[in-house]
C-alpha cells in the first residue's frame, strides 16, 4: 500500500488545485485528500478537518502532510498529536513548498516509497 | 486549595462569561494587526466549553483540563486553537488532582514551555507568550490572585508597544506597533477571571 498525501491550505482553492495536480500528474495510485480553510468557511486552517483528510487519506504505509502558511503547520501539527497512538508514529509533516511538495511526494509515494523516502524527497525541495 | 467540582464549574463559567463579555473587542484587536478572527474563535471556543461544563466540571481537575484543551483544539479554528488547546491539555498533563501551590506554579510554567514550542515562539515576540510568562514568574512568587490578574492586565498593555514577530502581524512589520495583542489580551482576561474566583479561596 502507498504512502498517502494529506494536502492543508488556509484556500480551499489552493488545497483543491494542488490536489487536482497531483491527481493529473500522479494519477490515483496514491490515497490523496485535502482540506483547506477554517471552520467558519473563511481562510485558515481546522484540526477537526485535518483529522479527516487524515483518515481519507489513510494508508498503513503512513502519511505525508503538505502545509502552507505558519498556521497550517501548527494546526497539523496539533491534529498529528490528536491521532490514536497507532497512528500518531506513522504521519509525518513535509517542509516543502505546497504545490510542488505535494506533487513530488505523491509521485515517489505512487512507486511504493516508504514514508521516509516520501518525506526526504519533498523536503530536499527546502534544502 | 481543594479546586472540587462546584468551583471546577465555577471557574469555566467565569472564563466564558469574560470572554462572553469581550469577544467584540478581541475581533477589533485582531482586525487591526491579524486578521480579526480572535474574538469569534475564542468565542466558538468557550460557548462549546460552556456547553459541555456540566461533564468537564464532573471529572478530576487533570482529566477535566485536558477535556476542556481539546474542546477548545476542536473548536476555536484558526492559530489559537491549538495554542489555548495545547495550554490546557499540557496543564492537566502537568497536574495532580490537587496540586499545591508550587505544583501548579510548575504545571503553569510547563504549559507556557508548550505554548511556545507549539507556536515555535518566545516572550518577546507580541503574543500570548508575554502575558503568560510573567503570570508564570508572578506565580512562582508566590504573588496573590489579585497580584496576579494585575500582573497580567499589565503584561498585555505592555505589548502595545511591542513589534510583532511571530503569527499573522508579523506580516505588519513596524505597522504591528501600536495596537495590543489580540491573543495577549485574551489571555489577560482569563487568568484575570480565574483570579476574581479564587480571590479570598486560595488563602
Amino acid at each position: 500500500m502507498n504512502v498517502g498525501i494529506v494536502i492543508v491550505s488556509h484556500s480551499s482553492k489552493v488545497a483543491e488545485g494542488a490536489a487536482d495536480m497531483v491527481r493529473q500528474m500522479v494519477g490515483d495510485s496514491v490515497p490523496l485528500a485535502y482540506t483547506g480553510g477554517d471552520e467558519a468557511g473563511g481562510l485558515g486552517t481546522s484540526v477537526p478537518r485535518i483529522l479527516e483528510a487524515i483518515d481519507a487519506a489513510w494508508s498503513d504505509a503512513g502519511v505525508a502532510i503538505l502545509v502552507d502558511l505558519g498556521g497550517a503547520e501548527t494546526n497539523s501539527e496539533m491534529a498529528v498529536e490528536m491521532l490514536p497512538p497507532e497512528r500518531r508514529d506513522r504521519v509525518v509533516i513535509c517542509n516543502a513548498p505546497i504545490v510542488e511538495g505535494a506533487v513530488i511526494a505523491a509521485a515517489e509515494a505512487s512507486g511504493g516509497s516508504p514514508l521516509e523516502t516520501v518525506r526526504a524527497v519533498a523536503d530536499e525541495l527546502s534544502a | 486549595m481543594q479546586i472540587d467540582q462546584a468551583l471546577r464549574r465555577q471557574l469555566i463559567e467565569a472564563m466564558a462569561a469574560t470572554v462572553e463579555a469581550h469577544w467584540q473587542e478581541l475581533t477589533e484587536l485582531d482586525q487591526a494587526i491579524g486578521d480579526g478572527d480572535h474574538g469569534t474563535g475564542m468565542k466558538r471556543g468557550f460557548d462549546a466549553v460552556l456547553a459541555d461544563a456540566d461533564k468537564l466540571a464532573e471529572q478530576p481537575l487533570p482529566a477535566g483540563l485536558r477535556g476542556l484543551g481539546q474542546k477548545l483544539v476542536m473548536t476555536m479554528g484558526g492559530a489559537s486553537g491549538p495554542l489555548y488547546g495545547t495550554f490546557f491539555m499540557e496543564l492537566g498533563k502537568a497536574l495532580d488532582e490537587n496540586p499545591d501551590r508550587t505544583a501548579f506554579a510548575a504545571g503553569f510554567a510547563r504549559a507556557m514551555a508548550a505554548v511556545g514550542a507549539r507556536g515555535k515562539s518566545e516572550p518577546g515576540q507580541k503574543t500570548l507568550l508575554d502575558v503568560l510568562a510573567p503570570v508564570s514568574k508572578a506565580l512562582a512568587e508566590n504573588e496573590t490572585s489579585a497580584g496576579i490578574a494585575r500582573v497580567a492586565a499589565e503584561a498585555a498593555e505592555a505589548t502595545v508597544p511591542m513589534l510583532a514577530l511571530r503569527g499573522r502581524a508579523a506580516f505588519l512589520g513596524p505597522r504591528s506597533v501600536g495596537h495590543m495583542d489580540p491573543g495577549a489580551r485574551s489571555a489577560s482576561l482569563i487568568i484575570g477571571a480565574v483570579c476574581a474566583v479564587l480571590e479570598g479561596k486560595s488563602g
